[in-house]
């Protein structure tokens, strides 16, 4: 079975030495990531680890002398007794658990120096693991400014591993750091935190049943002790005699006066403590010392001044998002459908064309136009992130996201869903618990998007062509609440019934404000950006050519057809003709169904469709007057009109509610690893659009409207 | 145990300092205060309110930390 295993070390036997396998680990917030990039530089690649949705980011770089080494980025995480998906990552990696993923050599652990004690618990649990460990001791200089001095010599001799003081953001330190890690043989294994010996004894009884490497039963024993009870009845159902022994072992701590879940968190911060002891110091006292941050937050959290501020930069995000990304996406529009002109002249008229340029050209640019607004939206959540001000967002939200039991951390990918789903629902890997990010991302696309924009505008005007610039404004308000309060109301129901969990526990670490690192920021637009065109690009461009062929074929059998007669004969149009009984109690026609379908390929897409069924030129500025002049005097059958003012809303809450958006799917398919939860998505929205415009056009019947 | 009285965490007002006593929450919650720092007869500040009362920010081993009242509700310190 096992055959690539002797390959390996046939290969590694040969010639040069094997490759240093080292891991990077800390906590959030402490620079892991930018000495992660202060390492490698472009030399990224970033991918997914096998069967979960956690991000998996590699480098490598050169030692002292020239050897490659490999560097695994681990998910950023406060402790081994893992609450998330991201944290249970980290933790399998170092036991090396992952079948896919060998144990590392060496590990260097980011600790963030300002804040030193905390840092070093996750410190002390990696030592307990029996791994090499080099400390980088980051951020030297805000821990000075701070009046806290560190003595490096004597935390090394504490920690027994070897400590390189530095600022990754100002590449101070990134030599030693370098020459630590490849230095060779690998650093001894550390001190560690000393636990109670009947704990050390309940260790060894567990070590004993589990069937791994003495090396490694050890901290795993240690782990499985301190588990409550939950996550201990989560294993029981593989594991029963391990767990069993676990709950006896925990019994007898709990008679000999321990509590087994306390005692190794309080052994390890009071190694802690004396570690710092010994090598550090503080200057003047810093209970009374405002530092520069402090003050600052005092604003920012203002009762007064934190909404002035924070409502100013979520509208600044937004209308960058929205506004300034307008002309670069226009650019794009531009090119993009010249350049299928173009082809289209070069090209011998026929199917074949028609596939480049309407499907292919105009698929593939459906995906980049949507590329400023991603660059855009990564450039602001990079500086909020890298500021700190990401967490105050949070803690400012919290109170009104908790309310439909969410965490103040969805409040971002919600907002920039207003802009585009698509940046939103990749904005919701911030949220570390699988269930309210999954919640986050199913209600996501009900924000009324940028697309959405021109429907609106174009029902607006069929529906009311000369009203007061005023009355427009607040039938678009109108939607957009609409769609706010969908996607609250749908959210607190997720959370209730589908994807029931406690509202999750607010614990967030609220880091000192610093100056963001554009490099840094410059790199992870690069790496979205790269990873939104080559995971979304290829589906979205194959779901375009299918959309292009189902409204090509079959063809008309009228050589002459114009196109609306074409598009009524095709695939399409039959769908749409299919459709018609479904949608006739909202007040719909079959040409709307067409509309509805081309919608799959962008919401957008429906003011083209319709001006194709009702044969108007490409529309343009001046022809969307022609589209709405035509649409307003198409009549049913019995002479009465289509498109009166109850089937116009109708309409327009159709398209607040559903799910349109090929792109869209495509992401969350990607950001959920599975099709289940973006054809649920898909199935319940359009449930949920259907109902809206029913009530609306049937509701609106009764009540005597037309 | 000379100094001051019991007080849970979210009863206490800006500016106020206390020594982690006890808690009373599930396991799970209350080892994940404990990792975060909040160990038995560790100093904590409470710094403020968010603007909308809830949640909360303490400082605690020299740095910032924000919990919700209800599970503040859960944390007891001895008022310093």
């Amino acid at each position: 079975m096992s055959a690539p295993a002797p390959l390996t070390i046939e290969t590694r036997s040969k010639g040069t030495p094997p490759t240093r396998r080292i891991a990077i680990a800390g906590n959030p917030n402490c620079g892991k990531s930018t000495v992660f990039n202060a390492l490698t530089g472009m030399r990224q690649k970033v991918g997914n680890y096998p069967g979960v949705t956690v991000e998996r980011k590699e480098g490598s770089f050169f030692g002292t002398h020239g050897e490659p080494m490999t560097l695994l980025d681990l998910p950023g995480s406060y402790s081994l007794q893992v609450r998330s998906p991201d944290e249970a990552v980290s933790r399998d990696v170092l036991l090396g658990r992952l079948p896919t993923e060998p144990r590392p050599d060496l590990v260097i652990c980011v600790v963030d120096a300002s804040n030193l004690e905390r840092n070093l618990y996750l410190v002390a649990q990696i030592l307990e693991l029996k791994l090499p460990v080099v400390l980088a001791l980051n951020m030297v200089d805000m821990a000075e400014e701070a009046g806290v001095r560190i003595d490096v010599a004597a935390l090394e001799e504490k920690l027994g591993v070897p400590v390189v003081p530095m600022v990754a953001t100002k590449g101070r330190g990134l030599i030693e750091l370098k020459q630590a890690a490849s230095r060779s043989p690998l650093p001894p294994l550390g001190h560690v935190a000393t636990m109670p010996q009947v704990i050390l004894n309940e260790i060894e009884e567990v070590a004993k049943l589990l069937p791994i490497s003495s090396q490694l039963a050890e901290p795993e024993a240690l782990l499985l002790l301190t588990l409550n009870e939950s996550a201990l009845e989560d294993l029981a159902e593989h594991r029963r005699a391990i767990v069993d022994a676990v709950h006896a072992a925990q019994r007898r701590l709990r008679i000999e006066g321990i509590d087994p879940i306390s005692a190794p968190v309080e052994a390890r911060y009071e190694w802690i403590h004396g570690v710092c002891r010994a090598s550090l110091s503080k200057q003047g006292d810093d209970q009374a010392l405002l530092s520069t941050s402090d003050r600052l937050d005092g604003v920012l959290t203002h009762r007064l001044w934190g909404w002035v501020v924070f409502l100013g930069a979520m509208a600044c995000m937004f209308f960058c998002i929205f506004a300034v990304a307008q002309a670069p996406m226009d650019w794009l529009d531009g090119a993009c459908t010249a350049l299928a002109r173009w082809v289209g002249s070069q090209m011998p008229e026929g199917d074949f064309r028609g596939l480049i340029t309407d499907g292919v050209i105009a698929g593939v640019g459906r995906v980049l136009v949507f590329l400023p607004q991603i660059l855009i939206l990564y450039f602001f959540l990079g500086i909020l992130e890298d500021t700190g001000y990401m967490a105050r967002a949070a803690f400012i939200m919290d109170r009104l996201m908790s309310c439909v039991g969410l965490h103040g951390k969805s409040f971002i990918p919600l907002l920039s869903s207003f802009a585009c789903a698509i940046p939103g629902v990749m904005a919701a890997r911030t949220i570390e618990n699988t269930k309210d990010r999954l919640v986050t991302i199913l209600v996501a696309p009900l924000m009324s998007c940028s697309a959405r924009l021109p429907v609106y505008a174009l029902m607006i005007a069929v529906l009311i062509p000369i009203a007061s610039a005023w009355v427009k404004a607040s039938i678009m308000l109108s939607m957009y609440l609409l769609g706010l309060i969908a996607a609250f109301a749908m959210a607190w129901l997720f959370k209730r019934t589908l994807l029931r969990s406690e509202t999750p526990m607010l614990l967030l670490e609220l880091p000192p404000y610093r100056m963001p690192s554009i490099a840094s920021i410059a790199l992870r637009m690069w790496e979205r950006a790269g990873l939104f065109l080559r995971r979304a690009g290829t589906v979205i461009l194959s779901l375009s050519v299918l959309l292009w062929a189902l409204a090509s074929y079959p063809k008309p059998s009228r050589p002459d057809a114009t196109p609306g007669e074409a598009l009524s004969a095709s695939a399409a149009g039959h769908m749409g003709h299919a459709l018609a009984p479904v949608i006739a109690p909202l007040g719909f026609d079959w040409k709307i169904g067409i509309g509805l379908i081309g919608s799959f390929a962008a919401r957008e897409v429906f003011v083209t469709t319709m001006s194709i069924v009702y044969n108007v030129e490409l529309p343009d500025k001046e022809q969307t007057a022609t589209l709405r002049d035509s649409m307003r005097n198409e009549k049913r059958d019995d002479g009465s009109p289509v498109f009166t003012p109850l089937v116009c809303i109708a309409l327009m809450v159709f398209y607040v509610l559903a799910m349109q958006c090929i792109s869209t799917v495509a992401i969350v398919r990607r950001e959920t690893n599975s099709w289940r939860w973006p054809l649920f998505q898909l199935g319940y929205m359009t449930a949920l659009a259907w109902i809206g415009a029913f009530v609306v056009f049937q509701g609106g019947r009764i009540l005597g409207f037309r | 145990m000379i100094s001051g009285d019991s007080a849970a965490l979210s009863a206490l007002s800006p500016g106020d300092r206390g020594k982690v006593a006890s808690f009373n929450l599930p396991p799970e919650q209350k080892q994940r205060f404990l990792e975060m720092g909040l160990t038995i007869g560790t100093e904590v500040q409470f710094v403020k309110f968010a603007p909308m009362g809830d949640p909360l920010e303490i400082k605690v081993r020299g740095y910032h930390l924000s919990l919700r009242k209800a599970d503040a509700a859960g944390i007891y310190v001895n008022r310093l």
